[in-house]
C-alpha cells in the first residue's frame, strides 16, 4: 500500500472514531492503549484457564465432593497425592497410557517415515496418494472411535475378515479380548495419525538439498549410508517435534478410547485420562481427581516444554 | 571512585556467574529430570520410583521455567 493510501485509511479511522472516545483516547500513551485493547484477552484468559487451574491446585489438598456441596470441605494436605502415588491401580493405569504411548509413537514413526520416503520419490500419482493418505487424520476421534468399533465387529467386521484371509484364527474378538484391546486401540491411533508423522517427515525430506545427495554420489556411497549419514540427521529434528506432539496428545487420550472400547475389557485400557472422568464425574471424588489432573498437567506442562525447546531448536 | 581493580573483579565475578547460570546447560538438565520423572511414573519394574515420579517430574519441570530466564 502507498503511504498516501495509508495516510487516508489512517485519517478515515481517525475521522471514524466518536468524538468522546478520541478525547479519552488522546491522553493515554501509545503502551496504555496497547494495555486497554489486551485486557479483555487476558480478564478471559484469567477466567478461564489460569482460575480453574489453581481452584483446581487448591482442590487437590482437600475432601471436596462436588456432588455434597453442603459438606464440610476439609484441608486434608498432600494425602491425595500420597494416595494416588501409593496406589497399584493407578499405577496399572500409567503403565496402560505408557503401553498405548510407547507403540503408537513406535509404529507411526516407522510407518510415518516409510511413508514419506516413499511418497517423496515423486512417482507419477503420489500427489494423489498424499491426499488419501491424509484423510484419517481430518477426521474426528470420536467418529473413528464409533466407526472402528463396527470394523472390529468379531462376527461382521472387514478387519476380522481381512486377518482371516491371510491366517485362519476364526472370529477375532479385539474390542472385547484382555491380549487383544490394548492393540485394537494402538492400531487404531496407528491408522489415524501416520499421517501426521508422515507430513512431518515429508516437510523434513523436502528440506534437504540435493546437492548433498550429488556430492555423496561423487563419494560413492551406498543408499545405507546416503539415509543414515544426511537423510536421518536432516530430518531427526522434524521427526522428534512429531513424536513430542504425538506423545503430549497421546498422554491424555480419551474420546477415541472411550468411544472404542470405555476403557474395558475389564480396565485393560484404562488410560490415566479415562479413569480421572470416573474419579471426578463417576465417584464424586473431586479433591482426588483434582489431585491425579495436577500430576497429568504437571507432566504434560514438562513435555510441553521439552516440546517448545525442540521447536526453537528446529526453527534455529 | 572505586579502588584499582575492583572493576575488574566485579567484570571477573560477573563472567564467573553468567558461566555458571547459562540457560543451555540447565535446560538440558531440567529436560532430562522431565524425562527421568515420566519414565518413572510409567514403568512397570518398581512401585518405589512410581511413588517419587511425581517429586521428580515437579522439580524438572519447576526447573525449567525457572532456568529458561536464565541469559543464553
Amino acid at each position: 500500500m502507498s503511504g498516501g493510501a495509508m495516510e487516508s485509511v489512517a485519517d478515515a479511522a481517525a475521522r471514524a472514531t466518536p468524538k468522546r472516545v478520541a478525547g479519552r483516547l488522546r491522553g493515554l500513551s501509545d503502551r496504555a492503549i496497547a494495555w486497554l485493547f489486551i485486557s479483555p484477552t487476558i480478564v478471559l484468559l484469567l477466567a478461564i484457564n489460569i482460575f480453574p487451574l489453581l481452584w483446581t491446585v487448591y482442590l487437590s489438598f482437600t475432601n471436596y465432593r462436588a456432588n455434597q456441596p453442603g459438606r464440610e470441605v476439609k484441608w486434608i494436605g498432600t494425602r491425595n497425592y500420597e494416595r494416588l502415588l501409593g496406589s497399584e491401580d493407578v499405577w496399572g493405569y500409567m503403565q496402560a497410557t505408557a503401553h498405548f504411548l510407547v507403540w503408537t509413537m513406535v509404529l507411526q514413526v516407522i510407518i510415518g517415515l516409510g511413508l514419506a520416503l516413499l511418497i517423496n520419490r515423486g512417482f507419477r500419482t503420489s500427489g494423489f496418494w498424499t491426499t488419501v493418505i491424509l484423510i484419517p487424520m481430518m477426521l474426528s476421534p470420536a467418529v473413528v472411535g464409533t466407526f472402528w468399533t463396527y470394523l472390529y465387529q468379531p462376527q461382521t467386521g472387514i478387519f476380522s475378515y481381512i486377518i482371516n484371509t491371510f491366517v485362519e484364527v476364526g472370529a477375532l474378538n479385539m474390542i472385547g479380548s484382555v491380549s487383544l484391546a490394548p492393540w485394537a486401540i494402538v492400531i487404531v491411533d496407528t491408522w489415524m495419525w501416520t499421517p501426521y508423522i508422515m507430513l512431518l517427515c515429508l516437510a523434513g525430506l523436502r528440506s534437504i538439498p540435493p546437492y548433498l545427495y550429488e556430492a555423496a554420489e561423487i563419494d560413492r556411497a551406498n543408499a545405507l549410508q546416503k539415509f543414515w549419514y544426511i537423510t536421518l540427521p536432516r530430518i531427526l529434528p522434524f521427526l522428534m517435534l512429531a513424536v513430542l506432539f504425538r506423545g503430549i496428545e497421546n498422554f491424555k487420550m480419551f474420546d477415541m478410547v472411550v468411544e472404542l472400547t470405555s476403557g474395558g475389557p475389564g480396565s485393560t485400557t484404562e488410560l490415566a485420562s479415562i479413569n480421572l472422568k470416573r474419579e471426578a464425574f463417576e465417584k464424586w471424588r473431586t479433591g482426588y481427581a483434582s489431585a491425579f489432573a495436577v500430576i497429568l498437567f504437571v507432566t504434560v506442562f514438562g513435555l510441553a516444554s521439552i516440546y517448545v525447546k525442540a521447536l526453537n531448536r528446529v526453527r534455529s | 571512585m572505586s579502588a584499582p581493580g575492583t572493576g575488574t573483579l566485579q567484570k571477573t565475578k560477573g563472567r564467573g556467574l553468567a558461566r555458571w547460570f547459562r540457560r543451555g546447560p540447565w535446560e538440558n538438565v531440567a529436560s532430562v529430570l522431565i524425562a527421568l520423572g515420566i519414565f518413572m511414573l510409567m514403568q512397570p519394574f518398581s512401585e518405589w520410583l512410581y511413588g517419587w515420579s511425581f517429586s521428580v517430574i515437579l522439580t524438572g519441570t519447576l526447573g525449567f521455567v525457572i532456568v529458561s530466564h536464565f541469559p543464553e
